[in-house]
């Protein structure tokens, strides 16, 4: 009986599969490392909490839009409410309009409470957070959304 | 030795000696700096006709002789050269603008006013940038008609089609970043939509209920914009995107198709190509005018099916002059053709960027207009599924299709080709304008359902139900007629309807709200 003294893999291809594997693998991180570039640890952009007044200020059955934000703030008998004005279907800014809001870019409808009616906006517009800040004022949350049909009663 | 060299004129031997020699160096300063720049002989014999050519740095990417059917405008109509030359004017338009825009939100919009307004040549400047931008996009679009019609990506052309695919996706991306830097209403409400188109995915992973574990938009939206809201960061990324990374990618690509060219034996032409041209007019050079001095063999022969083949240059000419008489000519058509649009018309410049109020209608340039039509179907359908399977279709037609057809001469001068054409382009644009009335006149999905899930629509919307209708369509052309190259027919000529009718209705009968009407003089005023 003759035991086979070849190993498996050959030395050669060995080092060379190792040469090989170590330059893939280099390409592979420095790649990574590049890409990485694009993905910083924090983004700059402005607050998403904010403040938009006194609960007093508003007369019910008046909307406002806060300087700056794309949000409209609706004083309904049941309460507050902050709808989005984001379109969620690619990003542009809703008008106020029948049947509830209209969207200029695709032309999205949606009901006074932002849900869907017709055109290609794949969900409806979120309703964000509205709490009492320490100093009395009403304060918008968009980094929270609440389902719809919450509202808040100062 | 002893003989003169007749390439480089007569040998100027230096005189021996320090100081004579330098005055004697000096003297023949201009005639040796010339012959180390230009090292043939005046262009008169065909060997230095040729060494013209391979000699020299910029033009050697053009083989030495060129067949007489390549030449022919009716065949190739210059639209290629004049996608390259757009390109070229784009390159230096473009850099010249660099010296005066900033890419920041506070001072882009101003810093294009100051280029039309302030600084000299600068309104015409930009306005060629900008249109020549149009013209290399259409110019793309035409010239792959024209090589699909020709069926000229057969024959070892094949991934040189495929490139070609690749350079009409960068010229497009190229168009799309450059609109985006005024920072204008324009260019604002384009990078909103084009960078939720790219983020769109979501739309799927949210039918599908697994964005909270697995998000590829965000990662998107990350890489693209640099954060949640367009600002100083995403104007940089696509002002670099836009000034180096796709110019750098575009020039190299069109390097490595026109070497593909080259490689693939010239341009496609068909067999008979010689007998119908006929012996060459006695005053163009022809062929050999005198005894070579080596073989011409390496320069003027080339591997493949091409019929030059163990056959002798016969109908070829001398690129210097034909070739470069042609290329001048287009070159300088176009040139003269942009100078005066810049001249006569404005490029475009919205009020400056309000991320609170979008334009109404929010409409991009011409050549994405299609797109947005199919975007208000689908938002991921329209600006990435379709899209990718149209490019997919587009680019495997070579493999798909390999019947040996004549390639070279429109339809392949088969008139049944022709009728093919003819019966598809029908159809396509039945199919489109029926489903796009349909879609206007009576609503979707969710104007009859209104809870319809998002999936459904995502999967089943006028542009899907389009796509199908057009691959089915190329299918059954392919089956009755038994021919790949008329079921690729089908394919393409449904396409360009498709792109074509979608455009239009876009560009004229889309209004505010994108509703559609008759006439933008019927839009609402307010
Ligand atoms: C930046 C964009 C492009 C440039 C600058 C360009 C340039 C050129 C030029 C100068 C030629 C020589 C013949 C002619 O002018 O027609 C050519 C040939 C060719 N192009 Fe393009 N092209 C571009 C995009 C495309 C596209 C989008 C396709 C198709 C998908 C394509 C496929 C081909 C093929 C297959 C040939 C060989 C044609 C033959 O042998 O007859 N190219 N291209
Ligand atoms: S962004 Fe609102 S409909 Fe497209």
């Amino acid at each position: 009986m003759s035991v086979s003294t070849d190993p498996p893999v050959k030395r050669r291809d060995f080092l060379g599969l190792t040469a090989l594997g170590s330059f893939l693998a280099a390409v592979a991180a420095s790649v990574g490392g590049m890409l990485s570039l694009a993905f910083p640890r924090a983004f700059p952009e402005p607050s998403r909490r904010y403040k938009i007044g006194l609960a007093n200020d508003f007369r019910v059955g008046e909307v406002r839009r806060p300087e700056g934000r794309n949000v409209f703030i609706f004083h309904r008998p049941e309460g507050f409410v902050a709808i989005s004005a984001v379109c969620t279907h690619l990003g542009c800014i809703v008008n106020q309009a029948p049947p509830g809001f209209v969207c200029p870019c695709h032309g999205s409808r949606f009901d006074p409470n932002g849900k869907v009616l017709q055109g290609p906006a794949p969900s409806p517009l979120p309703w964000y957070e509205i709490s009492l800040a320490p100093d009395g004022q009403l304060q918008v949350d968009e980094s929270r959304t609440v389902s719809a049909g919450t509202y808040f009663q100062a | 030795m002893s003989q003169p060299n007749p390439i480089a004129g007569e040998a100027h031997e230096p005189p021996p000696g320090g100081l004579a020699a330098l005055v004697a160096n000096l003297k023949a300063l201009p005639q040796t700096l010339k012959r180390s720049l230009v090292r043939h002989g005046p262009p008169v014999t065909d060997r230095a006709r040729s060494e013209a050519v391979t000699q020299n740095f910029f033009l050697h990417i053009h083989s030495a002789r060129v067949h007489r059917w390549s030449l022919r405008p009716s065949f190739t109509l210059g639209l290629g050269l004049i996608a390259f030359f757009s390109f070229v004017i784009l390159a230096v338009t473009g850099v010249l603008l660099m010296f005066y825009y900033k890419p920041t939100t506070a001072l882009a919009y101003d810093s294009i006013k100051e280029i039309h307004f302030m600084v000299p040549a600068g309104r015409i400047i930009r306005n060629m940038h900008r249109w020549a931008a149009h013209l290399m996009v259409a110019s793309v679009i035409l010239h792959m008609v024209r090589v699909f019609f020709t069926a000229s990506y057969k024959g070892g052309r094949q991934f040189n089609w495929v490139l070609g695919i690749l350079l009409w996706v960068l010229t497009m991306a190229l168009s799309y970043t450059g609109y985006l830097l005024p920072w204008d209403q324009l260019g604002y409400w384009a990078m909103v939509i084009g960078t939720n188109i790219a983020t769109s995915i979501r739309e799927v992973t949210d039918a599908l209920g697994i964005t909270r574990y697995f998000d590829p938009g965000a990662y998107m939206q990350a890489a693209l914009v640099g954060g949640r809201v367009l600002g100083d960061e995403a104007l940089i990324r696509f002002n670099m995107i836009h000034c180096i990374l796709l110019p750098l990618l575009t020039a190299v690509f069109i390097g490595v198709h026109f070497w593909r060219i080259r490689k693939d034996g010239g341009l496609s032409r068909p067999p008979d190509a010689d007998a119908v041209l006929g012996p060459p007019p006695e005053d163009c050079r022809p062929v050999f005018t005198q005894e070579p001095k080596k073989t011409y063999g390496l320069m003027a022969l080339v591997r493949g099916k091409s019929p030059a083949v163990g056959r002798g240059p016969e109908n070829t000419l001398p690129s210097w002059p034909h070739l470069f008489y042609a290329e001048a000519t287009v070159l300088m058509v176009t040139v003269v053709f942009l100078l005066a649009w810049a001249f006569l018309q404005d490029a475009p410049l919205k009020e400056p960027a309000n991320p609170l109020v979008p334009e109404n209608p929010a409409k991009a340039p011409w050549y994405f207009l299609g797109l947005q039509e199919l975007v208000s179907y689908s938002a991921f359908m329209g600006g990435i599924g379709i899209p990718t399977v149209a490019l997919l279709g587009l680019a495997l037609v070579p493999y798909l299709d390999r019947e040996q057809t004549v390639s070279g001469r429109w339809f392949g001068g088969s008139a049944r080709e022709k009728r093919i054409a003819l019966v598809s382009a029908a159809f396509g644009l039945t199919a489109v304008l029926g489903l796009e009335t349909f879609a206007i006149a009576f609503g979707w999905l969710r104007n009859w359902f209104p809870d319809i899930p998002q999936i459904a629509v995502i999967l089943f919307n006028p542009g899907t139900v389009l796509t199908a209708v057009y691959m089915l369509w190329s299918l059954l052309v392919a089956h009755r007629t038994g021919s790949t190259r008329l079921g690729a027919v089908g394919l393409f000529t449904c396409f360009l309807a498709g792109f074509l009718v979608l455009t239009i209705i876009a560009v004229w009968f889309r209004g505010p709200n994108w509703v559609f009407y008759w006439w933008p003089t019927l839009w609402p005023t307010h």
